[in-house]
């Protein structure tokens, strides 16, 4: 089908207004937040409801034509870039709170909705949505769930996936189907949980059912700084170690410091090599006395600073520095890539110095922040996209970080996804049988591979 | 027919000699692991062991056949438990077998159920392949996510050959409440009070007509203010069960010990608001039940044929699984889309070795 054709045929579903396809309008697509990767799309189109979600995909069935479905576009893996010959879905208009029941613990929600606003609606009766991904305040339910993407909490709450009750999807082909059932409990093979964190391969999700959690009572929000990366790595073993299950605990190492001090003035210690965060969450009784067993871990660690937040103010402060930490390092270097690798807890410390002495010997300057409770990493890999090369020795140098944690029994992703970044590295992880099945399985979905085409698996296929 | 195997290969031998096949861990859920005519069982009781195990990382690996109690034993050894709290253990449960029936017991409230805590899993499909998906670290999307596709499977999408879990430090006291209300009713408002309270409770079942079992844990030194807070909450004289007595009840509980004698138990996928409509429908029977997980589940025990039980549950329109009682039906009431999990099945076991999915 010629792009003229699809431009002119799309007009089935849309009206003109919402087919967009000069180049001005396509522009905005033509990446999400990699935006080392460029594809323009053939059309982007933008439905405002579920049938003309349906409708779009029955089209491109019926025409061969390869889409992928987008939200805010903030994947850091390149998992919403267009195919060039494809068309875009973008849900945003699909936006919809479709239910809350607070007596249920849940709510129903489009794909375009946001993640903040979902807790923001379930504020009033003291509930909240969990996962928490940096991106929160912009990225949607839609790409959460496609993509499985956590936040700071996934040691003690899980990731996405644990979050999710049901999903109403289309697939490929068109058929709409219902997996799951909005209970926490499901019987029959978990569908819900096969198809969050497929990264848009089986299908688009049209509604998606959310576990809600009460607000915990409270929090008790540590900040301890270390004169080594190491030392705060071996901290964050010992706090599990004396049998604490934090909310969250974080690592930011100098660099990260001083950028996030340089964006928000958090008044984090600027002469520590590190500095960890450790917030405990629950019940007011239990928090008090968690943290005296908390205090006494600390102290130990060789923390040679320690900060309790006193009141609400002072731990949203401490939080600021780590919140602004990615946009921050933007201040310290016009281009950068953000890896998320994964390593056993126990290994941060060696994962910490091997990266460091990467990043020495490549002369490229690596920042830290990591989630720390569950060794997932997040090294930032500094470079100036205007010097020739620059770019492609970042890839390299990142390349080289996922082949470390894959080798201390980690994973190449713990919440960006494989997307279009990763999926030459999938097979560091996975076998060429394991790789198969799930190709199978990805065939017996969409035989015509349409849905977010080229993304996932090996590029040589 | 029945094979023993005792490594993957002989797992893989078994599947590509064989036509029809079901794999069978402890035996515990009666109703899913005896063998239809013409089925092989693979009892996997011989493939057993944990294979990797680090307290610090809050993790461990373990071959299929492993008894729940063996890991149990290893866990609490550390200061640790499976949060999810896998039912039939004392009577000889496998990790496998907990997996592939997709169970988990009462303490399930708090942190989330089997699904939540299997990280990575091998298993032999429908050809007589390895597949492994998922990883040993507790945070991790890299490929699609089979750990969860296996929970529930009932053996019928893959035969289990190793799994990895995610553990937690096991609270280091418990108490649990006894509260009666009035009636059903009253006991189900109740309920839902605390489903969206703050307090962290361990685990929240409801026992028809109108009893409240409401378990919290934690640290010995804050337990007994949060207990008070607990009753204060509830409003009226309630029992209090500490030490050995609290431990044994809910053992009891997630034994079945409760189902009575010649009774089927069947798992019901619910929600707290739609108990009512449940209770309403099976007045008139008065079976033996259990509501748990807050109101998630019911586990419904039943004499004889299950008939009644699955008109009722298609009414209303929710889904059961037959656990427990003689082989045959197992699912009953409305179950969900089958074309998703026909395409599913198609991918891992296009022969059918492993009977139906839908």
């Amino acid at each position: 089908m010629s792009t003229f054709d699809i431009r002119s045929s799309l007009r089935e579903i849309y009206p003109p207004a919402r087919i967009l396809t000069r180049p001005a309008e396509l522009a905005p697509y033509e990446s999400d937040a990699l935006t080392a990767f460029r594809a323009r799309p053939v059309a982007v189109v933008l439905p405002q409801t579920q049938d003309e979600v349906v409708a779009t995909v029955r089209w491109c069935n019926r025409t061969g034509v390869p889409f992928v479905a987008r939200g805010s576009g903030t994947s850091l893996s390149g998992g919403s870039l267009p195919v060039p010959d494809g068309i875009v879905i973008a849900l945003n208009r699909l936006n919809r709170i479709l239910r809350l029941d607070p007596t249920e613990r849940l709510a129903v929600v489009e794909p375009g909705v946001i993640n903040s606003d979902v807790s923001r609606a379930a504020a009033p009766h003291g509930l909240y949505y969990v996962p928490d991904p940096s991106s929160q305040p912009v990225c949607t339910i839609g790409g959460n769930v496609a993509f499985n993407s956590g936040g700071a909490h996934c040691l003690k709450y899980g990731m996405t996936t644990n979050h999710v009750l049901a999903i109403k999807a289309v697939l490929a082909d068109g058929e709409v189907v219902q997996l799951g059932g909005g209970s926490v409990e499901g019987v029959g093979p978990d569908l819900v949980g096969i198809f969050v964190g497929s990264e848009g391969l089986l299908g688009i999700a049209l509604e998606i059912t959310l576990r809600l959690l009460p607000k915990p009572e409270g929090y008790r929000t540590v900040l301890a700084a270390y004169r080594t990366l190491e030392a705060a790595g071996e901290a964050v073993a010992q706090v599990v170690a004396a049998g604490l299950l934090p909310g969250a605990m974080e690592i930011m190492d100098r660099l990260a410091i001083e950028a996030a001090e340089a964006a928000v003035g958090a008044g984090y210690p600027l002469d520590a090599a590190a500095i960890l965060i450790v917030e405990l969450e629950g019940e007011l009784p239990e928090i008090e006395a968690e943290l005296a067993h908390l205090m006494r871990v600390i102290k130990v660690s060789g923390a040679y600073e320690v900060r309790l937040a006193r009141d609400e103010a002072q731990r949203q402060v401490i939080w600021k520095g780590r919140k602004s930490a990615f946009s921050a390092v933007g201040r310290l270097s016009p281009d950068y890539i953000v890896q998320d690798g994964v390593v056993p807890r126990g290994r941060l410390a060696e994962a910490l110095a091997e990266i460091e002495r990467l990043s020495r010997e490549s002369g490229i300057r690596v920042a830290n922040v990591f989630h720390a409770g569950d060794g997932n990493l997040h090294p930032l890999i500094l470079y100036d996209g205007r010097q020739p090369g620059a770019l492609a020795r970042a890839e390299e140098l990142a390349g080289e970080i996922l082949r470390l944690c894959v080798r201390l029994g980690g994973s190449i992703t713990g919440e960006h996804g494989v997307g279009m970044e990763k999926r030459d590295y999938l097979p560091q992880m996975f076998g060429q049988a394991d790789l198969e099945a799930m190709r199978r399985l990805r065939r017996a979905v969409d035989p015509l591979e349409l849905s977010n085409r080229g993304k996932m698996f090996p590029s040589r296929e | 027919m029945i094979c023993r195997p005792r490594s993957i290969d002989d797992v893989q031998e078994v599947v590509r000699e064989r036509t029809r096949i079901r794999p069978r861990g402890g035996g515990t859920k009666t109703a899913l692991s005896a063998p239809a005519d013409g089925e092989t069982v693979v009892d996997m009781s011989g493939l057993t062991g944990v294979v990797e195990y680090d307290p610090g990382e809050f993790t461990f690996s373990a071959l299929a056949g492993t008894p729940v109690r063996e890991v149990e034993a290893l866990l609490a050894q550390h200061g640790q438990y499976l949060p999810f709290d896998p039912p039939l253990a004392a009577a000889g449960a496998t990790l496998g077998g907990t997996v592939a029936a997709g169970l988990s017991g009462p303490r399930r409230y708090r942190y989330g159920g089997v699904r939540d805590f299997v990280l990575g899993v091998r298993f032999v499909d429908g050809e007589g392949r390895v597949v492994r998906g998922g990883g040993k670290v507790v945070k991790n999307v890299a490929g699609f996510d089979f750990p969860k596709l296996m929970v529930g499977s009932l053996g019928r999408l893959g035969v289990l050959v190793e799994l990895s879990f995610k553990v937690f430090p096991r609270p280091r006291s418990y108490a649990t409440v006894h509260v009666e209300r009035a009636d059903m009713s009253a006991a189900v408002e109740a309920l839902k009070d605390l489903y969206v309270s703050r307090f962290d409770i361990e685990a929240l079942d409801l026992e028809p007509p109108g009893v409240l079992w409401v378990r919290i844990g934690g640290l010995s030194e804050s337990l007994d203010v949060r207990l008070q807070r607990l009753l204060e909450f509830l409003g009226r004289a309630a029992r209090v069960l500490r030490g050995d007595e609290e431990v044994a009840l809910w053992e009891s509980v997630r034994e079945f010990s409760w189902v009575p004698a010649g009774c089927s138990l069947v798992k019901v996928s619910i929600t707290p608001g739609r108990v009512t409509a449940l209770e309403e429908r099976l007045a008139a029977r008065e079976p033996a039940r259990r509501y748990s997980v807050g109101g998630n589940l019911a586990w419904v025990a039943c004499p004889g044929d299950l008939g009644d039980l699955d008109a009722i549950l298609t009414s209303v329109g929710l889904a059961g699984l037959c656990v427990l009682g003689p082989p045959g039906r197992v699912r009953l009431g409305a179950w969900g889309d089958g074309v998703f999990a026909e395409r599913v099945k198609r991918a891992l076991d296009p022969g059918g070795r492993f009977g139906r999915i839908a």
